[in-house]
């Protein structure tokens, strides 16, 4: 059985959905992730680094924030 | 010179941060600031600021570099707190030198617009004891645009 391995992080009002679904590495386009988490305006950082989503496959021991827009202000 | 750049969890006293930055640069010929607070009114109770440890710091520190390669200033602080506080706490500061004061102005200007528009910073604010999250502003996004590329 896979591990999960994978650290998820929503951040702003994305941590309102609940918290983050523990997952095992692989395709990000095969995640099972709560609606609205990767919204058009939703930015990813695999590692601390901005990536784009297209393509994007999960490593054992990677973290992925998911960054809504800034609040401004 | 390098910038001086912080990411405060506890609060911090602006006028003697000011005033110890104004003193060791005295080959300045102004120093301009700005302190952002949180705002009082509408009933608000307090006000979260969240980040993410991995991108915000490096952030301010890219912003703080991209001002002093774009102003000769002598000198350049930003501070900015993140946590819980309360209407009249100290948010943000941002204090630039420089030998004339055009310089200072418009440096402090810009990295106000810009640690706004595109820092990591998440807010919310708590209303009847109710959280509420702050959307982005298109002013702020305008704001930034003045300053072109």
């Amino acid at each position: 059985m896979a591990r999960d391995t994978v650290r998820l992080v929503f951040l702003g009002r994305l941590a309102d959905l609940g918290a983050p679904p523990a997952v095992a590495p692989g395709a990000l386009a095969d995640l099972a992730l709560p609606e609205g988490v990767l919204g058009p305006q939703v930015r990813l950082a695999l590692n601390g680094v901005l990536v784009a989503r297209e393509g994007l496959v999960l490593a054992d021991g990677d973290e992925l924030a998911f960054l809504p827009p800034v609040s401004g202000g | 010179m390098k910038a001086d750049v912080c990411l405060l969890e506890v609060p911090f006293e602006p006028g003697a941060t000011l005033a110890q930055f104004a003193a060791g640069l005295p080959q300045a010929g102004g120093v301009v600031s700005f302190l952002g607070q949180v705002r009082g009114g509408e009933a608000v109770e307090a006000l979260e600021l969240q980040h993410y440890a991995p991108l915000t710091l490096p952030g301010m520190q890219a912003l703080a570099a991209g001002v002093l390669a774009r102003w000769p200033l002598d000198g350049l602080l930003v501070w900015h707190r993140v946590g819980v506080m309360t209407p009249g706490e100290p948010i943000v500061l941002v204090a630039a030198a420089a030998r004339h004061r055009r310089d200072a102005f418009a440096a402090a200007d810009y990295t106000m617009d810009h640690l706004k528009s595109e820092s990591w910073f998440w807010k919310r604010e708590k209303r009847g004891g109710q959280w509420h999250w702050i959307e982005p502003r298109a002013q702020d996004h305008a704001d930034t645009a003045r300053w072109g590329a």
